[in-house]
């Protein structure tokens, strides 16, 4: 008789929010794999109902305390969507800017504190810094630079509050950002090195061949690196704007979660998970990375394509580093417009909006009346997105490792779940709002 | 050689962000983390040392008959226990189901609401159990957490205002938003420690550090409604948001649900 095996973690350490694992395993594969997200749920779209339209980027920022900036977009585009507005050039610009800095300060947190631990064998960052004490001190560095920009453009770190529907409360002046554009100078040069750091680690071998290969799902831009626009694109040419998310993607609510798991509506079971988050990014819009970029990922011997997720972190670095050369860009070509923010006027009207989240595709779908009062609010986060791809992960992964001890097994199975950088506290509050059939 | 006092962090429900706020303190965490004993800090570190411990830092709200349970056994462990953050200090933004139905929110936003375990209400840590202090904000400010940390371990009193944002706005020399502009700001009764950042931006303030001591909401109110024309609508929502279920911002909230009722 075969006997089977169980992995236990009651509680995973360096990431968002509160989450377990349970894998049950023998000789012949993997029988269950359960990540568990035990994160009491908060109800934002059930409460977002009543609410007026322009709280809803003040609101819906609380969700995350990791990442609220990307919150902030997605609801503020979700809501010039519906009342037909487009922002000036120089407000464009600007929350790209803003969105560089929280995508600089959360890789950065997930690089050094969170993830590169499992790689050189440590249970933290603060442990690594007393073998490592330069290299998490860069880390640490580098995050404040990234915070720095949220600091300026969003007046504090978490929980921005400059951030409005139809622009900004406040426009920074051209003076204000010079001693920022010395930071971030050094800061390229600190990414830099970063990345080869980064990539100098040691990988885990894995890889999903056909038909269980990965199915990648990101924005796409022609001009530019994808944050706060673009079409919805799949590796195997999916190619849809962001009013037709609901139509290709699906929540499922199951037992033991509190978060629901997103699926690709029409596929067969068993494939219809996808990926998002750097990865996908990377892989579907590798060309409009920055040269500086390009050139250090070539350096460093990496491919414009990379299908192994713990090598995540590598992409990682070099979104950092394209963060840091597309802020410079945008500072040295910054001018202030006449008017911080178009001045918007309520109607009935539903909007809909993506925006890449550091962790990936960040939908909100919104619904107002003629007072500018919520009546729908729909939110799904990229944990949610990505969770059935990390319990399929550890499916195919298991069985190549089980040569391990246990306790290595087990510390691999948590590596690979932090490959996705989980957001627990996003993955739980994000349910729907219509009343299911089976009721 | 002396041992270092033990710190732990623990989550409830929340966003993370207040505690992350640690995470953003870059340049003091080393040092901070050669002077306490950082023994337990799941977001930070998988080392899991048990209790007792000298300084619990708690951040989120209590929303689960769990979370119930869990922040008592944490308070008989811990010598000096503070909290951080609106979700601790009043309920946080999720409190808001507090003046709604739940089963109506599980069943709006789940398919499959007997999944689900969750309080009626989220309730503040200083319901459950006795706190030695609390520090207010959505978000926390990062130097008022390293204040009241370097206070505990130096057996002092923490230097942390409660007057009004107002205070904090004058010091910095802006011009009143609400006085200059006509913008409504919750400034007058909102707690300090924010550094005044919305008027700074030019926006009203909107109350996430939650009451200051002995606000007057009433005066407050009757100027937003007299002086600026705001509606009761606009009202509700300003003092309904991150700190809902705070006494002094849910009391003057329930007259602008009477006033409705009244008009209509």
């Amino acid at each position: 008789m075969k006997k089977s095996k169980v992995i236990k973690v009651d509680y995973l350490a360096r990431v968002e929010g509160e989450g377990a694992l349970y894998i049950r395993y023998d000789e012949a594969g993997v029988d269950d794999v359960q990540l568990k997200i035990f994160e009491p749920p908060r109800f934002f779209e059930a409460f977002l109902r009543g609410r007026d339209y322009l709280e809803a980027p003040d609101i819906t920022a609380r969700i995350c305390g990791i990442c609220p900036v990307a919150y902030q977009m997605s609801a503020v585009h979700a809501m010039e969507n519906a009342l037909d507005i487009t922002p000036a050039n120089e407000i464009r610009e600007l929350r790209r800017l803003l969105y560089c800095g929280e995508w600089i300060e959360s890789h950065v947190l997930h690089i050094y504190m969170l993830h590169a631990p499992d790689f050189l064998g440590y249970e933290s960052a603060v442990a690594m810094a007393k073998d490592y004490p330069q290299i998490v001190q860069r880390g640490l560095h580098i995050k404040k630079i990234g915070n720095a920009i949220v600091n300026l453009i969003g007046g504090r770190e978490i929980h921005p509050i400059n951030v409005r529907v139809g622009g900004f409360y406040r426009m920074p002046t051209v003076s204000e950002l010079q001693p920022l554009r010395e930071e971030l100078l050094k800061g390229r040069d600190m990414a830099i090195e970063s990345a080869r750091w980064v990539a100098s680690l040691p990988f885990p071998e894995f890889k999903r061949d056909a038909p269980f290969a990965y199915e990648f799902v990101a924005l796409s831009h022609p001009d530019e690196y994808p944050m706060n626009e673009g079409r919805i694109i799949s590796s195997t040419g999916l190619d849809i704007n962001a009013q037709q998310y609901e139509e290709y993607f699906a929540e499922e609510h199951v037992k033991h979660s509190n978060a629901l798991h997103s699926v690709i509506k029409g596929r067969e079971k068993g494939k219809d998970a996808y990926l998002v988050g750097p990865m996908a990014r990377y892989n579907l819009n590798y060309d409009r990375l920055s040269p500086l970029t390009k050139s250090i990922a070539k350096e460093i011997g990496f491919p414009p394509f990379c299908d192994n997720p713990f090598q995540s972190i590598i992409v990682r670095s070099l979104e950092v580093l394209y963060a840091f050369d597309e802020a410079l860009r945008i500072i040295d070509s910054y001018q202030r417009p006449h008017t911080p923010y178009i001045k918007t006027q309520a109607k009935a009207a539903t909007g809909y909006a993506v925006t890449e989240a550091p962790r990936g595709l960040l939908y909100h779908h919104y619904s107002i009346d003629a007072q500018g009062k919520i009546t729908e609010a729909k939110i799904v986060a990229p944990t949610s997105q990505n969770q059935k791809t990390i319990e399929n992960d550890l499916r195919y992964l298991v069985p190549h490792y089980m040569h391990l001890e246990e306790e290595k097994l087990r510390a691999l199975c948590e590596q690979a779940i932090r490959n996705y950088d989980p957001c627990i506290s996003c993955a739980t509050h994000f349910l729907k709002i219509h009343r299911e059939k089976n009721e | 050689m002396k041992t270092m006092p033990k710190l732990a962090v623990w989550k409830f429900t929340s966003c993370d962000g207040c505690q992350l706020s640690l995470l953003d303190c870059e340049d003091e965490l080393l040092l901070l983390a050669g002077q306490i004993d950082i023994a337990y800090f799941m977001e930070a570190s998988s080392r899991q040392v048990d209790g007792p411990y000298d300084l619990s830092i708690v951040e989120g709200s209590i929303t689960t008959a769990d979370e119930a349970e869990r922040i008592q056994k944490i308070r008989q462990q811990s010598h000096t226990l503070i909290t951080i953050g609106a979700c601790a200090s009043s309920g946080g933004i999720q409190a808001l189901r507090n003046f709604a139905d739940v089963t109506e929110f599980t069943s709006l936003v789940y398919a499959h609401p007997e999944y689900i375990a969750t309080l009626k209400t989220s309730s503040a840590i200083s319901d459950h159990i006795r706190v030695d202090f609390v520090l207010q904000g959505c978000p926390i400010n990062k130097a008022q957490l390293l204040e009241v940390i370097s206070a505990y371990l130096n057996q002092r009193k923490p230097q942390i205002p409660a007057h009004s944002v107002c205070m904090e706005c004058k010091l910095k020399g802006n011009i009143c938003v609400m006085v200059a502009h006509g913008t409504p700001c919750m400034g007058p009764v909102t707690h300090a420690g924010c550094g005044a950042i919305c008027p700074s931006y030019n926006r009203g303030c909107y109350g996430c550090y939650g009451p200051k001591e002995n606000p007057n909401t009433a005066s407050l109110s009757h100027w937003w409604q007299t002086e600026l024309g705001s509606d009761n609508a606009t009202l509700l929502e300003n003092f309904r948001n991150m700190n809902a279920a705070a006494p002094a911002f849910a009391t003057q909230s329930l007259t602008f649900i009477e006033k409705n009722h009244e008009e209509k």
